[in-house]
């Protein structure tokens, strides 16, 4: 018996020690690839940003990034291992490597982007933090919420705008927190909460889940910036720059009117702005370790950034939010790309 | 009588190697120190390669978070806690909580567990079918179903805050909780605690005159009224005298909330409720078992001596069951401790809920707050263990 166990201590300790050393330095590009496919951390089920539809297909604005990332690595949009994370465990999961990317309505930070091992990769959806209320109350301002026992769900930058934003009004409140979203919208539909607080974009979304949506009213109040955006480890410099410009390849499409429906008669367009997108002139897909068609085939496959999100969000779906922050800044709004060159 | 030494005695004459290697003790010696090594060796390892992929991947260590800013709201907290104060200070927030919910969790669940058991072995049959169905029930239900079936089957029969159902001393129930008057104590105060202690001094010192006399004269006079009276008349006199010093904070209707008064939250009722009950049935069970343990034949010769029904079970019967009852007791007290962790499920600001899940969320320090986490159910479990066991050796009865 001891003998046994000594053995096998000694063979897990040495396994142990040898498996940290073998562990550096495999890029997450070329563990993408030789897996066959991408994993990627998605939101448990918000719709128009990561849900499930009938068929069990994955469908959102978040979930078109990843599938750009796959259609710009594999040619194929397809190849997708979908992770759904609840916001308490999507940061873990990305740190030790459950998750390649992590697109999953996730504010950008400075804590975030700095001491906990993450970089963000870019802005996809510009948000912000506001109200839900039941219509019976008769608020019209979040400022009468005085007094008034609030619903949040644990593990996201929202509980700490909360807090500011009744410190510094110097309101008084009752948050419950709950670490499901289930659990909180249970909560909310018993009556033990007046109000509900997240991102705006969620609000629209859940309001639409929540039975008779005309009875519940989002506040005017916006009391956060909060930019959403693709998330990778820190340290991985090129697979960083995939996502990055997979976004960018798709927000520089809409700009340019290159769309899925007509992508391939761009490919013989003369502005050299689009050959460059389309891998007609340039070598801007080998500078990130990919084909030089990656953008021709995210456009392709997924779409521009625009198409993706009037399906998924805007006009064309049923949560019809208005572009607003999120129009090209030639349209007044904020989603601006550098140009590729 | 000196036995015959064939072999030289191994400490005084050198070995060789092989002498050692032959010799049983050196060779145990030898491998227990091997395998201590490769513990030390291993468990370094772990803790060198978590330290270094952490440096790597640019995650910060170190448990400096704990005196930053936590920046958050609690619903709930024993102790005073705002939002500017620091993450030790939440952590301290979770941690009474905890404990608040395990020790009157675990007091709930005795004494009803006690009830239920007894109940079960009633001569009664419907007591006893009664409690058969109550254990039978709740011991195969998972605790955390048995937390949201509490939870939002009794949120969602209470009415809302604007309709609450008013009980007796300006108390009211409604989906956030329930309120009652909170007590104001004035100036005289003192007077009055001055008469509680000393009225328990009267009733220790009337219940051991009590007892003396019985083991004298053997004559059983009960203390019970005369000590009774004290607790009550002295602090009562001294409260009037001080002019009765305490008023009350009623609990009024606000815009969404009642206001005022003292608020008990419907997660720490539910997951209370939940939580006791489910490990009541446990112990009720343990509670029969331990009766029975107890042989027939005792009760008998008890009852010979003419010992009347109340004074068998109390003096004959429960004495001898404690020792069977009290080891697996404390295994269901740690159990509901640890189970009280399921609160995060249903809003409850408990220690996970607050620094494994928040704290943890705000500062991405996963490795130090679960470890810290992780210590301290072990240490609660060590202390109830400790604790248990001190009890255990006190009842136990002592083998001649």
């Amino acid at each position: 018996m001891k003998y046994w166990f000594a053995g096998c201590l000694a063979l897990l300790a040495g396994a142990g020690q040898l498996a940290d050393q073998a562990s550096a330095q495999t890029s997450t590009l070329d563990t993408v690839k030789s897996r066959g496919q991408l994993q990627c951390g998605v939101n448990t089920g918000l719709a128009g940003f990561s849900a499930p539809d009938d068929s069990g297909t994955w469908k959102g604005l978040d979930v078109d990034l990843c599938r750009a990332v796959s259609a710009a690595i594999f040619k194929d949009a397809n190849k997708i291992k979908f992770v759904p994370l609840t916001a308490k465990e999507r940061f873990t999961a990305l740190q030790s490597g459950e998750i390649d990317v992590l697109s999953r309505n996730t504010t950008w930070t400075m804590s975030r982007d700095t001491s906990a091992g993450l970089s963000f990769a870019g802005i996809n959806y510009f948000d912000g933090q506001g109200f839900m209320v039941k219509k019976s109350l008769d608020v019209v301002s979040a400022k009468e919420l005085s007094g008034a026992s609030i619903c949040v769900q644990t593990g996201t930058t929202t509980e700490l705008n909360l807090a500011d934003y009744f410190r510094s009004n110097k309101i008084e409140y009752d948050p419950v927190v709950f670490e499901k979203l289930p659990e909180v919208l249970a909560a909310y539909n018993a009556g033990r909460c007046d109000a509900f607080t997240t991102d705006v974009s969620q609000l629209y979304s859940i309001r639409l889940t929540l039975g008779n949506a005309a009875d519940h009213i989002v506040l005017p109040e916006i009391i956060s910036k909060e930019p959403l955006g693709p998330v990778v480890r820190q340290g991985d410099a090129q697979w960083a720059n995939i996502v990055r410009w997979t976004l960018y390849a798709m927000i520089n499409a809409e700009e340019l009117a290159v769309t899925q429906a007509n992508v391939d008669q761009m490919k013989d367009s003369k502005n050299p702005e689009i050959r460059r997108l389309l891998g007609v002139e340039g070598e801007f897909g080998q500078a990130i370790g990919l084909d030089n068609d990656w953008a021709y085939q995210i456009i392709k496959l997924v779409g521009n950034y625009g198409e993706s999100f009037d399906r998924n969000v805007g006009a064309g779906s049923p949560l019809g939010i208005a572009r607003g922050q999120n129009a090209l800044w030639k349209d007044g709004g904020l989603q601006y790309a550098p140009p590729i060159r | 009588m000196k036995r015959p030494s064939k072999r030289p005695s191994p400490a005084k004459v050198p070995r060789s190697l092989s002498g050692y290697v032959y010799d049983p003790k050196a060779r145990g010696l030898a491998l227990q120190a091997i395998v201590a090594l490769l513990l030390v060796w291993f468990v370094a390892g772990i803790v060198d390669n978590t330290i270094r992929n952490l440096e790597a991947q640019g995650i910060a260590s170190g448990f400096d978070f704990l005196d930053n800013t936590a920046g958050f709201d609690i619903s709930q907290s024993l102790i005073a806690y705002t939002n500017t104060m620091t993450y030790a200070r939440a952590f301290l927030v979770g941690l009474l909580n905890t404990l608040l919910v395990a020790v009157v969790g675990i007091v709930l669940a005795t004494v009803v567990g006690f009830i239920v058991g007894v109940a079960r072995l009633s001569g009664n049959w419907l007591i006893a079918t009664l409690a058969t169905v109550y254990i039978e029930t709740l011991r195969n239900i998972p605790p955390l179903l048995m937390l949201f079936a509490v939870y939002f089957g009794v949120l969602k029969t209470l009415p809302s805050p604007r309709n609450s159902v008013e009980l007796p001393f300006s108390s009211y129930l409604n989906t956030r909780g329930l309120y009652f008057p909170a007590p104001i104590w004035g100036e005289g105060t003192w007077l009055f605690v001055l008469g509680l202690i000393g009225g328990l001094a009267g009733a220790l010192l009337v219940y051991w005159k009590a007892r003396r006399q019985r083991l004298l004269t053997g004559r059983a006079n009960s203390a019970l009224l005369p000590a009774i009276a004290l607790v009550i008349g002295i602090p009562l006199v001294a409260f009037f005298l001080a002019g009765t010093p305490l008023s009350f904070d009623y609990p009024e209707a606000g815009r969404f909330n009642l206001k005022g008064g003292v608020v008990v939250q419907p997660e720490f009722i539910a997951l209370l409720a939940g939580l006791s009950l489910y490990t009541a049935a446990f112990i009720a069970e343990i509670v029969r078992s331990g009766i029975l343990a107890v042989p027939k034949g005792q009760r008998e010769a008890a009852a010979a001596l003419g010992l009347h029904d109340g004074q068998i079970m109390r003096l004959v019967v429960i004495p001898q069951a404690l020792r069977v009852i009290i080891p697996p007791l404390t295994n269901q007290y740690l159990n509901l401790t640890k189970n009280s962790s399921l609160a995060v499920a249903i809003g409850y600001p408990d220690l996970v809920s607050v620094f494994a899940g928040t704290v943890l969320n705000q500062t991405n320090q996963a490795v130090e707050v679960i470890l810290i986490t992780m210590s301290v159910y072990l240490v609660l479990s060590l202390l109830t263990s400790a604790f248990m066991n001190w009890f255990n050796a006190r009842v136990a009865i002592v083998e001649r």
